[in-house]
């Protein structure tokens, strides 16, 4: 089994302007290209999701992290990143 | 697309992570020491030191790295060791006692929380060895931070071993005696069994069975909040069709389990052993087999009812999960221990559920009597007589059976005892004011069932 280098990231919260331009900046500026970003308002909440390939990026996962984590506080967004084998071993065989 | 995951599929999981308590409980690195044997306990005990650090040097930092990446939390990084009664044997208690000091060196130099295998398997008789070990329970599980041990008194095979249930009442109280200070602490950290398995994860019963390799790694999930999300999702669905609900999330569940288990395999370089299905409770709120049972329309658990519930529930937690795993293992069932479970505990304070429903509970789902307290002034022949009940039960429907019990010392029933972390907190439970002494006292061995002789 490979181990690939697909994060997908979640952000869910309540809409306001400047979330994808927040995220995707801090993505931007740590060389993480975006592959998709799927958003709707789900029941009044904004959720979105990207599926991210984090193989040339210039900072250590955990950075990121913590770089997201401080951007979700600041647009008080709850944004989780994982990997992709998650999804892909618990919904398909 | 680049990616084959419905966007649902991706929240669900997401949801589960952060609002339903989904964690791998337990990654468990399985290291056989039987080569470690020295001329006295202290020599042992350094051998064996050696070993579990050069084997298990990358273990907390591989499981904390995976979960930093993977985003799946892994609660603990634990350690099982070969019974250790086999590799001492011929020493005496008190060099025993210097060797089991080193197995706690050894855990906290690798940052494990625990480590099991201070572990003799008696069934049919003791060697020296068993003698000595089971000699030196209390005074290591007092003289020790982070060691777990755990006895085998009986199989399917074999019968239950009654002196050795007579010995372990003693050893018991006298476990809890000796960490009086602490509500008998020691207690949690040992558990009695009926059929114990080789490959279980979880603690207090982890042990590295002398049928396994070198080394092996398995995997405990939990997911109790899952599984409780899920059947309350369908308050109206018949019981068939929330077996198949529950069968579903299992699968979910238990295929983190899998992608942890085969991720650190390869990373540490450790063949991936099995992973548990078990559904394993912690104080957090939700994260309850109690709670499950309720949300199926119980009242309280511990109510009529409570034992089928439990039965449909470990059933389908298993049709689930045997499907996501390449190799299913360990105990394998849910466990209702009641100081790590909120819903337990509370059902306890409500007086819905007693040892008595527990111990019928235990016929239908892993393990047994887990982490209940009792009054301190329990007499050893009564906690004797308990377990062998327990051991009844495993012995005749050929599962494994478990004790841990702690007779708090100076508590009385109504009481509660206070362990913290992940081993909570639980009301002293009433137990049966009627003697069993002179049963317990004809000791000798229970021979086993007629169904023993299938061959």
């Amino acid at each position: 089994m490979e181990e690939s280098k697909k994060l997908i990231i979640t952000v869910l919260g309540h809409d306001r302007v400047g979330i994808i331009a927040g995220i995707s900046n801090i993505l931007a500026r740590a060389n993480v290209n975006i592959l998709d970003i799927s958003q709707t308002i789900l029941q009044g909440f904004f959720t979105m999701v990207m599926v991210v390939d984090f193989s040339g990026s210039t900072v250590e996962l955990a950075e990121l992290k913590t770089l997201l984590g401080e951007k979700g506080r600041e647009l008080e967004l709850e944004i989780s990143v994982h990997h992709e084998d998650i999804f892909k071993f618990m919904h398909r065989i | 697309m680049p990616f084959s995951v419905s966007k649902d599929e991706i929240l669900e999981t997401v949801h589960m992570f952060q609002m339903q308590n989904l964690d791998i409980r337990t990654i468990t690195m399985g290291i056989n020491i039987q080569d470690c044997r020295e001329n006295d306990g202290k020599g042992t005990g350094k051998k064996i030191y050696e070993k579990i650090v050069r084997y298990a040097r990358d273990l907390v930092k591989t499981g904390e790295e995976i979960e930093k990446e993977y985003g799946i939390p892994i609660i603990n990084k634990r350690i099982s060791l070969t019974p250790l009664s086999m590799v001492i044997d011929g020493l005496s208690c008190a060099e025993v006692i210097k060797t089991g000091k080193y197995l706690d060196k050894a855990a906290i130099e690798v940052g494990v929380n625990f480590l099991g295998g201070f572990s003799a398997l008696v069934h049919k008789g003791f060697t020296r060895g068993d003698l000595a070990l089971i000699e030196a329970i209390p005074e290591t599980l007092a003289g020790t931070e982070r060691v777990c041990s755990s006895v085998n008194l009986a199989t399917s095979k074999a019968g239950i071993n009654m002196d050795a249930i007579f010995m372990m009442g003693r050893i018991i109280k006298q476990t809890a005696e000796l960490t009086g200070d602490r509500d008998g602490l020691g207690c949690a950290k040992l558990v009695v069994f009926c059929n114990a398995v080789e490959d279980n994860p979880f603690m207090a019963g982890a042990f590295h069975g002398p049928g396994e390799a070198e080394s092996i790694l398995n995997i405990g999930i939990s997911g109790p909040g899952v599984v409780l999300n899920a059947v309350k999702n369908y308050p109206d669905s018949d019981l068939g069709e929330l077996a198949n609900i529950i069968k579903n999330t299992a699968f979910k569940i238990t295929r983190t389990g899998e992608l942890v288990g085969r991720v650190a395999s390869r990373r540490l370089g450790v063949p991936f052993g099995i992973v548990d299905l078990s559904l394993a409770p912690t104080p957090a709120i939700g994260d309850s087999v109690a709670d499950i049972l309720e949300s199926m329309g119980l009242e309280r658990a511990g109510t009529h009812g409570s034992t089928a519930a439990l039965a449909m529930l470990n059933d389908a937690v298993k049709k689930g999960g045997a499907m996501a795993s390449s190799y299913v293992g360990g105990l394998s069932g849910a466990f209702i221990p009641v100081s790590e479970d909120a819903g337990m505990i509370k059902a306890v304070e409500d007086g819905a559920l007693s040892i008595d429903k527990l111990e019928a509970m235990t016929c239908v789902c892993s393990v047994g009597l887990d982490m209940i307290a009792i009054p301190g002034n329990t007499a050893a022949d009564t906690i004797a007589a308990i377990i062998a009940d327990e051991a009844a039960i495993g012995m005749i429907n050929r599962k494994t059976t478990a004790v841990r019990i702690i007779p708090a010392p100076g508590k009385k029933e109504g009481e509660w005892v206070e362990f913290g972390g992940l081993l909570g907190r639980a009301p002293v439970m009433k137990v049966n004011q009627y003697s069993a002494a002179d049963f317990i006292k004809r000791k000798g061995r229970i021979p086993a069932p007629i169904h023993a002789l299938n061959n």
